[in-house]
């Protein structure tokens, strides 16, 4: 009896690491396409931003920490002092306050319009639905195009401003912070609406009632039972916003011109015109490394909201 | 009270509407005058000189718009077929088993695509790529079908694992009890199962590898120019309504697929 179980155990625990082996098997030839082409090319930039900038592009194989430095650090080929790389930071800088605004504008628009697709009949939330997901799986480059086209000086935004004579000259916005804030927000809002309706959907709208009942205003109803309901999806749709605007490049380099830069931008500079490859294999880094922290930041609060939703 | 109450929305909020139907606005108004302009007789895209399909006509005969035309939609259907194959295989080894060594690192490799900036990826990409261009001297087109292949792997990847964790194991338990090989059940059973999803990641990756601009930007060598990166040096230059045109034909597509999508999706839960 006791032979049998025993016996029965090892058929089990071999079924299982037959199962195990085919599993890795099945997922060996996707693994080999992601080690060549996406998890690789980073191991390889890590080593990249510790070797000498060649003289025409490409590096030198000569170990270095001059990459680093220099992506805060400035120092003067002539006298070698060293002053804080002022274009570096501010370039940071902008990058990470008009993602930081991109993120904000998208919730101040995007949070009322996931609450108007949640509380639709269930008939018509699909459309809604459907209507801001068109634009998200839309061509970034051609909404990118499409804001230029309508903040031109002979765009629509100027016509129209001109039209009823709200103005006497056609506004600068393009190849401003400005613009490059609008288009940010244009191409990434859907990030934001979709997690936020993702998760006011299960929301029960008992509780507003229970809350009405016991004389809460709309404010309240809003700060106290709404809002934190929904934070995990706010939370995420934060982090899809922020993410894909700091390393915006597309964006920045057609809205922005060539002043406006931001980190995106930078990095490419590096390894065109620049000529700077360990330089750009740094701020690539440093970006990633921003890009990490946010999300870690981010798991952090949802594992605790899971946690404290346990208790 | 009683009265007040009664006119009183529970799901109202001031000036949420409002916010909400100016925001769809401002989601579509500006595609507005990029597809309009796409039809204009004169050379601008700002003053409207009647209607044309001259632009239409100008990018058709364009050899550079052709030849990139070509080359999106070849490297966009070698890459969304190979990463919808390699997704399918890689969702049957995480979906349905029990948990094992090594999965979660498989989901990170799979899904770094999405969390890391494609700045950075293209960068990187680059960077391996010259140096295996200087060492071997090929400039071929192998580089933009992996690199493409790689991101698309979990736009493939997402929705053909949702359709397998809603199948029940017991459609498979059935055909193994009736004698049929695990190779002829995957076959009659669990394939014709995954089909919507198969079809649904197919296309999405189909979508993401045509409209890719950064990566294809970093990776091409010269002349292999896809429609999206061939816009983008054209931005530089003088704009006419040849980009809106090509730009109407993209948006075109884009939301047919998605419309597609959308329907296979929405048949699968009625």
């Amino acid at each position: 009896m006791s032979k049998t179980l025993a016996q029965q155990e090892s058929l089990e625990a071999q079924a299982q690491r037959k199962e195990v082996k085919r599993n890795l098997l099945l997922s060996t030839p996707a693994l080999i396409v992601l080690i060549c082409a996406a998890s690789g090319p980073l191991l390889i930039m890590v080593v990249f931003s510790f070797l000498t900038s060649g003289d025409y592009g490409g590096v030198k194989w000569e170990w270095s920490t001059e990459a680093w430095f220099q992506v805060a650090f400035y120092r003067d080929i002539f006298d070698d002092t060293v002053s804080i790389a002022d274009a570096h930071l501010s370039i940071l800088w902008r990058s990470v306050r008009l993602s930081f605004l991109t993120t904000l504008t998208a919730f101040v628009l995007g949070f009322p319009t996931a609450y108007f697709i949640a509380t639709r009949p269930p008939e018509t939330r699909n459309i809604w639905l459907f209507l801001v997901t068109i634009p998200f799986w839309t061509n970034l480059l051609i909404r990118t195009f499409a804001i230029l086209e309508i903040i031109r000086n002979q765009g629509v935004v100027n016509t129209f401003l001109l039209m009823i004579g709200a103005i006497d000259q056609p506004l600068d916005m393009l190849y401003t912070d400005i613009a490059i804030l609008l288009g940010m927000t244009y191409v990434y809002i859907p990030l934001m609406i979709l997690p936020i309706y993702a998760s006011m959907e299960r929301f029960d709208f008992k509780l507003v009632e229970a809350a009405y009942d016991l004389y809460a205003s709309r404010w309240k109803v809003m700060k106290r039972v709404i809002l934190p309901l929904v934070k995990p999806g706010v939370v995420a749709g934060s982090i899809l916003v922020f993410i894909p605007s700091l390393g915006a490049y597309v964006t920045p380099r057609v809205l922005g011109g060539g002043k406006n830069l931001m980190l995106g931008n930078l990095i490419e500079l590096q390894f065109g015109q620049g000529r700077n490859w360990p330089l750009g294999a740094a701020l690539s880094l440093t970006l990633l490394a921003i890009v990490m922290i946010a999300l870690i930041v981010y798991v952090r609060s949802a594992q605790k909201q899971g946690a404290t939703h346990d208790s | 009270m009683i009265l007040r109450r009664r006119s009183f929305v529970i799901k109202r909020m001031p000036g949420f509407t409002l916010l909400a139907l100016a925001c769809f606005f401002a989601l579509y108004m500006p595609l507005a005058p990029l597809v309009v302009y796409s039809f204009n007789e004169g050379n601008n895209i700002a003053l409207w000189e009647g209607f044309s399909l001259r632009w239409y006509q100008a990018a058709w005969e364009n050899q550079l718009v052709q030849s990139a035309a070509i080359r999106s939609i070849v490297v966009a259907t070698i890459a969304s077929i190979i990463a919808t194959v390699l997704a399918t295989m890689v969702a049957l080894a995480t979906t349905r088993t029990r948990p094992y060594r090594g999965q979660t690192i498989i989901y990170a490799m799979v899904n770094q695509p999405l969390v890391v900036p494609e700045i950075v990826t293209a960068v990187a990409l680059l960077i391996l790529f010259a140096l295996i261009k200087q060492a071997t001297n090929y400039h071929g087109y192998a580089y933009l079908v992996i690199a493409h292949s790689a991101f698309c792997i979990p736009f493939a990847y997402l929705p053909i694992r949702a359709r397998l964790e809603g199948m029940d194991r017991v459609l498979e338990t059935a055909a193994a009890d009736l004698y049929a090989t695990p190779w002829r059940a995957f076959k009659r059973v669990t394939l014709p199962l995954m089909l919507p999803g198969i079809f649904a990641g197919a296309m999405l990756a189909f979508v993401i590898s045509l409209d890719d601009v950064v990566i294809t930007e970093f990776v091409k060598s010269a002349g292999q120019d896809t429609l999206p990166t061939y816009m983008l040096g054209q931005l530089r230059r003088s704009i006419t309504p040849e980009i809106n045109a090509i730009s109407t034909v993209l948006l075109g597509i884009s939301v047919l697929m998605v419309t597609l999508i959308f329907f296979l999706s929405r048949k699968k839960t009625a």
